[in-house]
């Protein structure tokens, strides 16, 4: 088994919690983000070392709304206990952070591919969304992020809230696009169990609607296509030669290294995750203990089911390697061919219509090793 | 020595269903001192789960009680409480058999209701002594001058004979059992003649086999005797008898007028018949008791499993279930769409429904059930006449010579300020009006004959929402007509669903057709490709809809790394799939097979 090039850093900090949000997060504890991060440097101090890092990926929760110093001693624990090899190395950022200075420091510290929350450039949008940022913010923190010589500058949007209109949703395209940054997320509002969005939904407020989301996915390929983005992943499009190396790794199902509260990595055959309580997880790295809540070794038949469940997501495709032809001999798989719903070329399988991966992905959970 | 029959009464408790009578024989067990305050737990003889979930009683339950009279006497009563609900009223027939007296309870609030009427008629036709007793005295809204007028008005009598009580306080209780001693005629039967005693119930035991519930007429019973039953011409030893106090309690002899239970170690339950009379090999008894006809099933449902492995398990869950429950009938079916499974016929409903759920609890099954049928009687080309049970047996028109369908009998019970209402309904239903009969000024009954396929299914619900709950209602089956029938298809995709098919008359199929296309599209859910759902009679199509494929099934994030969350999500909705049947490509979930039956719920 290879070692990990790629790692993941959780920096939970929020200002507020938006209402749709169920990542692991923690509002109001600005004033404990040395302890935190001395107990992630902790945690990526006290593991095992793995091969010099090619990918970094910084992810929240806001990791823009700490100090770039602080950003700076995570890379540097990094750095001392796995080595980097010139890493891309990504930081998610809310706009209104994005102020220059911040920008600039980030930038000599090490991040060379800045993410950005920007969600919609429509003020209804955003505010029905529960974001604190005004449209302009996100010009400034990309124009920010290139005077900055930021490598990659990537955009989050998100859509289908009820609150949007097609127009809106095309506008916020232009919008993007006009901005000429790098890379475009575009990710379909998604309801998720407990949250603030859940809970208004079901005292009646308007659910997403699926058909009108789909629509606007499409309308979505269809303009960053013709931009001249790729379309190399289910919700990502990218200039050519600025697709995610981070994303990239994990999609192809190689291991992944990950610190922080409520990370999730995969190495030596074991998914793992940590803790998702602020309290637990720094308790525990204090006290020399495992900040891990779960540890799921997968067998080699499960890894490579996964490679191809997760490569689904991939436009280019994904290699049918072992778990490929066992899938296709089975019913379903045989069935999702006839239909033309998946589509084999030479050694490669490619979902034909991206808003169905899951229909296919579903079918591919727990399939079983060929006899 | 048996006891002698002047210090012996058999009665049962008759009533409309929750009137009270499992509460009245709580208090009469107690009253008797047949189980202790600790023992004591409300509706003591509904021992099923399902009776207790329910609150209702399914099976009659006998039991026996001493008494010490006024007269300072002790008497051995045998009380019977059975069902309420017109399911099971063939449960108060045989019991009405093994009794001389029956105690007629009447809601003092509700006051008569049809199945006081339906019981009441049994009684009298059984010849039997009846006392009428008014329950629930304690309720506010009991009017038990009104009610003791009403049941005056059906079995003649003084209102102040209509004895007042309430089983839950207990008011009332000792007069009660002293109208018993004093109404109740003692047993007849002649101890020195040969044996003649009627099996009246039956049951299952894991650990004795089959327990009979007998009651003797004539001669003496004694354990170690050997038992020739007549009608089935076996013969078993008597290897235990016993009385129910309501613990069962061995006994050496069983004389006239008494009963109790019988074990012979029989152990199928096929061989024993409820009905049948037990007399001595040596000395037998001339003429048998008069029985009573096999309980007729008057639905039909398919019963598949989810899992086409548990057929077996079916099969043999259906066995079991029929040792404690002699009226399960069924054969096997084939369904395209389903699978291999069973066509099984119930009682009514609520039998129906109890049966699944046992089937699925007890025996840990998955199963779907299609719409349920009656059994219609056709005549083919050949001359030959057919029982058909299911729409998929029905010859097509140019087969058969006539098509037959079940007629009832049916009484509902209304205020009289529904009578239109209930006319209306029962137009609509496709029933005749046989009679009207004013019960009090205010009560009236209405007979009807109607066929069975109009009122078994959604009817009782129907009619309790048009008459705000004030409407009772019973039936009895009558006879066969030939009706303008038809069967209607649903197809889906193109192709016929079998499962889906009813037989329905030619003037409602229209509506039903397109009810069902309708309930199909809003229950089979979005797939991979537009689902085209048609109702037919033959090949004329006659309602249409399609279900929408399905364009977006993909979640936005692979959950930040989180694999292991995402393909447990995936597995559960792969699982929740699972519990889809496939019918040709299409996925259509396990409640569509029973939208049938609740098509017509606006009618
Ligand atoms: N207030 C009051 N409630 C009573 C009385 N007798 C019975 N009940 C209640 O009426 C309901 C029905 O009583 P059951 O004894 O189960 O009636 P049942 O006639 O045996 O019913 P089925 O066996 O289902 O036909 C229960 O909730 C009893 O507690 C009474 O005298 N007064
Ligand atoms: S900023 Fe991002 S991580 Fe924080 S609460 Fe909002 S959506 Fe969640
Ligand atoms: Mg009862």
């Amino acid at each position: 088994m290879s070692e990990p090039v790629a790692a993941y850093l959780h920096i939970p900090f929020c200002d507020r919690l938006c209402p749709y949000c169920d990542f692991a997060v923690v509002t109001g504890r600005g004033s404990d983000t040395d302890r935190y991060i001395d107990a992630v440097v902790s945690e990526i101090l006290a593991d095992r070392p793995a091969a010099p890092l090619r990918t970094v990926f910084i992810g929240g929760g806001t990791p823009s709304s700490i100090p770039a110093s602080s950003i700076e001693r995570l890379l540097g624990a990094l750095s001392r206990q796995h080595g980097l090899a010139d890493p891309e190395v990504t930081l998610e950022s809310n706009p209104e952070h994005l102020a220059q200075d911040l920008v600039t420091s980030l930038a000599s510290v090490g991040v060379n591919r800045l993410s950005m929350g920007a969600q919609s450039f429509d003020p209804v949008v955003l505010r029905a969304l529960g974001r604190r940022h005004r449209p302009e913010d996100i010009d400034v923190g990309v124009a920010a992020a290139r005077a900055a010589g930021m490598a990659s500058v990537s955009l989050d949007l998100i859509f289908g809230h009820p609150a949007e209109t097609d127009a809106s949703w095309e506008a916020t395209l232009e919008r993007a696009i006009g901005l000429d940054v790098d890379h475009v997320s575009t990710y379909a509002l998604t309801v998720e169990r407990g949250t603030a969005l859940s809970r208004s939904i079901a005292e009646g407020a308007p659910a997403p609607d699926d058909d009108v989301q789909a629509d606007r996915y499409e309308v979505a390929v269809d303009r960053l296509g013709r931009a001249g983005f790729e379309h190399y992943e289910v919700s990502n499009h990218g200039r050519p030669g600025h697709r995610c190396d981070y994303n990239t790794e994990v999609w192809a199902g190689r291991p992944y290294l990950a610190y922080g509260l409520g990370a999730h990595g995969f190495r030596d055959g074991t998914r793992f995750r940590n803790v998702r309580a602020f309290d637990a997880y720094v308790t525990r790295v204090e006290s020399g203990g495992s900040p891990r809540q779960g540890v799921d070794p997968i067998d080699p038949w499960e890894q490579e089911v996964d490679r191809f469940m997760i490569g689904l997501r991939i436009r280019d495709g994904v290699e049918l390697g072992e778990a490929g032809p066992a899938f296709l001999d089975t019913d379903s798989g045989r069935r999702l061919v006839l239909r033309g719903i998946l589509e084999v070329d030479g050694a490669m399988a490619r979902v034909v219509d991206p808003l169905l991966t899951d229909a296919v992905a579903r079918e591919v959970v727990g399939l079983s090793p060929p006899r | 020595m048996p006891t002698p029959t002047s210090r012996i009464r058999n009665f049962s408790i008759i009533a409309h269903i929750d009137h009270g009578k499992s509460t009245l024989a709580d208090r009469l067990l107690e009253r008797t001192g047949a189980v202790t305050e600790r023992e004591m737990r409300e509706q003591l003889l509904d021992s099923m789960d399902l009776e207790r979930e329910r609150g209702i009683t399914i099976k009659a339950q006998a039991v026996r009680l001493t008494h010490r009279a006024a007269d300072g006497q002790d008497y051995v009563l045998n009380l019977i409480d059975t069902p309420g609900h017109v399911d099971f009223s063939y449960e108060v027939s045989r019991s009405l058999a093994a009794c001389e007296g029956a105690i007629l309870l009447v809601d003092a609030a509700q006051g008569v209701q049809a199945q006081t009427l339906a019981n009441a008629y049994l009684a009298i036709e059984a010849g039997l002594e009846i006392i009428p007793v008014l329950n629930k005295i304690d309720l506010p809204a009991a009017d038990p001058d009104a009610r003791a007028a009403e049941i005056v008005s059906i079995l003649g009598g003084r209102p102040e004979d209509v004895l007042r009580v309430s089983a839950k306080t207990g008011a009332g209780i000792d007069e009660l059992l002293e109208r018993i001693v004093a109404e109740v005629p003692a047993p007849g039967g002649d101890p020195d003649a040969p044996l003649r005693a009627l099996v009246f119930d039956s049951y299952f035991d894991a650990y004795r086999g089959v327990v009979c519930s007998i009651r003797v007429f004539d001669g003496v019973l004694c354990s170690g005797d050997v038992a020739h039953f007549m009608a089935t011409a076996g013969t078993h030893e008597a290897d235990e008898i016993g009385v129910l106090v309501p613990r069962p309690k061995q006994v050496s002899e069983l004389g006239p007028g008494e009963s109790g239970y019988l074990i012979t170690g029989v152990k199928e339950i096929d061989r024993i018949r409820v009905g049948d009379t037990i007399t001595h090999p040596r000395r037998r008894a001339e003429t048998p008791l008069a029985g009573y006809a096999e309980p007729k099933p008057m639905v039909f449902s398919g019963l598949f499993p989810s899992d086409g492995d548990d057929f077996e398990r079916l099969r043999e869950a259906l066995e079991k279930l029929r040792l404690n429950d002699a009226s399960l009938v069924w054969e096997p079916e084939t369904s395209r769409a389903l699978g291999f499974g069973f066509r099984v016929g119930f009682l009514g409903l609520l039998h129906m429904e109890i049966v699944r759920e046992r089937l699925e609890r007890e025996y840990d099954l998955d199963l779907v059930a299609t719409a349920p049928s009656v059994a219609y009687r056709v005549t083919t080309t050949a001359g030959e006449v057919r029982e058909v049970r299911s729409p998929q047996d029905l010859p097509p028109v140019d087969e058969r010579t006539s098509l037959q369908e079940p007629y009832v009998k049916a009484m509902v019970l209304v205020p009289s300020e529904f009578t239109g209402t209930i006319m209306e309904l029962l137009q609509q239903r496709r029933g005749e009006m046989d009679g009207m009969h004013y019960l009090t000024e205010d009560r009236v009954e209405l007979t009807y004959h109607v066929p069975l396929a109009e009122i078994v299914f959604d009817f009782f619900d129907t009619l309790k929402s048009r008459t705000r709950g004030f409407a009772s209602f019973d039936y009895e089956p009558a006879d066969y007509r030939e009706s303008d029938l038809v069967k209607v298809d649903v197809l889906l995709a193109g192709d016929p669903v079998d499962a889906f098919s009813t037989i329905t008359h030619r003037d409602k199929a229209y509506e039903y057709g397109r009810a069902m296309a309708q309930k199909l599209r809003e229950l089979i859910p979005r797939q991979l490709f537009d689902i085209a759902i048609q109702a037919a009679i033959g090949s004329r199509i006659i309602a249409r809809e399609t279900v929408k494929a399905q364009r977006k099934d993909v979640t936005a994030k692979c959950y930040g790394g989180d694999i292991t969350r995402k393909k447990k999500l995936l597995a559960k909705q792969k699982e929740g799939k699972k519990r889809m049947k496939m019918v040709g490509s299409v996925e259509v979930p396990q409640e569509a097979f029973v939208a049938a039956l609740r098509v017509d719920d606006a009618s």
